[in-house]
């Protein structure tokens, strides 16, 4: 792939839930080597957007590229590849209860290489170190706090080394000790690994400590792209809501609100 | 930035081998600097010269923890020799500089 070609490339993105239109034509574009945080309240569409940068949902207009490939129109081959690629840590950590702590940072390893056993053992149990979780290989996610579920989540979706590590509100129901050390963790990946990294947040703290660039989502529509200091000197006054805390203003259709209510296909 | 030549060679220095290490080492081929390692140990004690790596991924440091784990078992030296910033950052974000002995230069190592 080209270097000079982003990572992740987002035009005029469209996305509905029934007849709600949740992102209005987002434009997004990732570098290389970037750590990107995308803030918004409830409802922004963050989620949404971070659903189509997967591939999990299909763009009803516009297109994604991840590391150069269209993903709504790419083959099977094409997705395998890409997603070997890629790294996700989910809100909830998607571990499989099933299989150990161990077993589940290995499982990428496992399906998408032919490494052979003791080198996965060492490269998963390695993971596992980075995140703070040594020695807790044979756990199952039972037995974790929801914090250790968190690191374990982030070490599998490292376990390949991805080129782009997506990371779904790492400190979301964490204590301050825990979410500081996991800021302090996607900032050395960055550096070390040289892994690109989206984080999706809405913890102001937590954002400004890590992003290089912030991309601001408010009701479908990206408010700015820039960087901490940009976001913070914005005199959006959306923006400033969110960075103040200011609860919006909703603004009410009446002749919406009470088709909402009375239509039966509302 | 150039691309450096991915290269694994080993010089036997009399019952001290030196395995040279260039380039990236990611998982398309860690696995010939694992074997690399692993045979060089059937001859001697082993250094592991890094200084021209420029990157390394998690299958490299596996590489070079079996290596370790291995000389342990067999009661050889082992060290890494003059390991570049980029192998430094790897083996800190595991805190491997604290587990593997680290030389600055063969000489150091064979006089350990």
């Amino acid at each position: 792939m080209n270097a000079t070609v982003p990572l992740i490339e987002v035009e005029q993105l469209e996305a509905w839930y029934g007849r709600r239109r949740i992102l209005n034509g987002v434009d997004f574009t990732v570098n290389a080597g970037e750590i990107r945080v995308i803030m918004g309240g409830s409802g922004s569409g963050k989620s949404t957007l971070l659903r189509h940068l997967l591939g999990l949902h299909k763009p009803r207009s516009g297109w994604v590229r991840l590391l150069g490939v269209d993903i709504a129109r790419a083959g099977e081959r094409q997705m395998l590849d890409v997603r070997r690629q890629i790294g996700v840590s989910f809100q909830g950590g998607a571990l499989l209860t099933s299989l150990s702590v161990g077993d589940n940072v290995a499982l990428p390893l496992r399906e998408h290489t032919n490494l052979d056993e003791a080198t996965i053992r060492i490269m998963s149990r390695l993971k596992l170190e980075v995140v703070n979780l040594g020695g807790f290989q044979d756990l199952m996610p039972a037995q974790l706090s929801g914090g250790m579920i968190k690191r374990a989540a982030l070490a599998r979706a490292i376990a390949m080394d991805p080129k782009l590590l997506f990371f779904d509100e790492p400190s979301a129901g964490l204590d301050p000790v825990v979410s500081a050390e996991l800021d302090e963790l996607i900032l050395r990946l960055r550096d070390a690994l040289r892994m690109t990294i989206v984080v999706v947040t809405h913890e102001l703290e937590s954002a400004f400590k890590i992003a290089d660039t912030i991309t601001v989502l408010d009701q479908g529509d990206i408010l700015m792209t820039g960087t901490v200091d940009a976001v913070r000197q914005c005199d959006n006054e959306r923006i400033q809501d969110l960075l103040n805390r200011r609860p919006r203003e909703i603004q009410v259709d009446a002749d919406a609100y009470l088709k909402r209510l009375t239509e039966e296909a509302a | 930035m150039n691309a450096m030549e991915n290269t694994c060679v080993s010089e036997d220095l009399g019952g001290y081998v030196l395995v040279r290490v260039c380039g990236e080492v990611d998982l398309s081929w860690s696995q010939q600097v694992r074997d690399a390692i692993l045979v060089a140990l059937g001859r001697g004690g082993v250094g592991v010269e890094l200084a021209l790596v420029t990157y390394i991924d998690s299958s490299g440091i596996a590489a070079l923890v079996e290596g370790f784990q291995n000389a342990r078992g067999k009661g050889k030296r082992f060290a890494l020799i003059a390991a570049s910033k980029s192998v430094l950052a790897v083996l800190q974000l595991a805190r491997l500089d604290k587990v593997f002995p680290l030389f600055a230069d063969v000489e150091a190592a064979r006089a350990a």
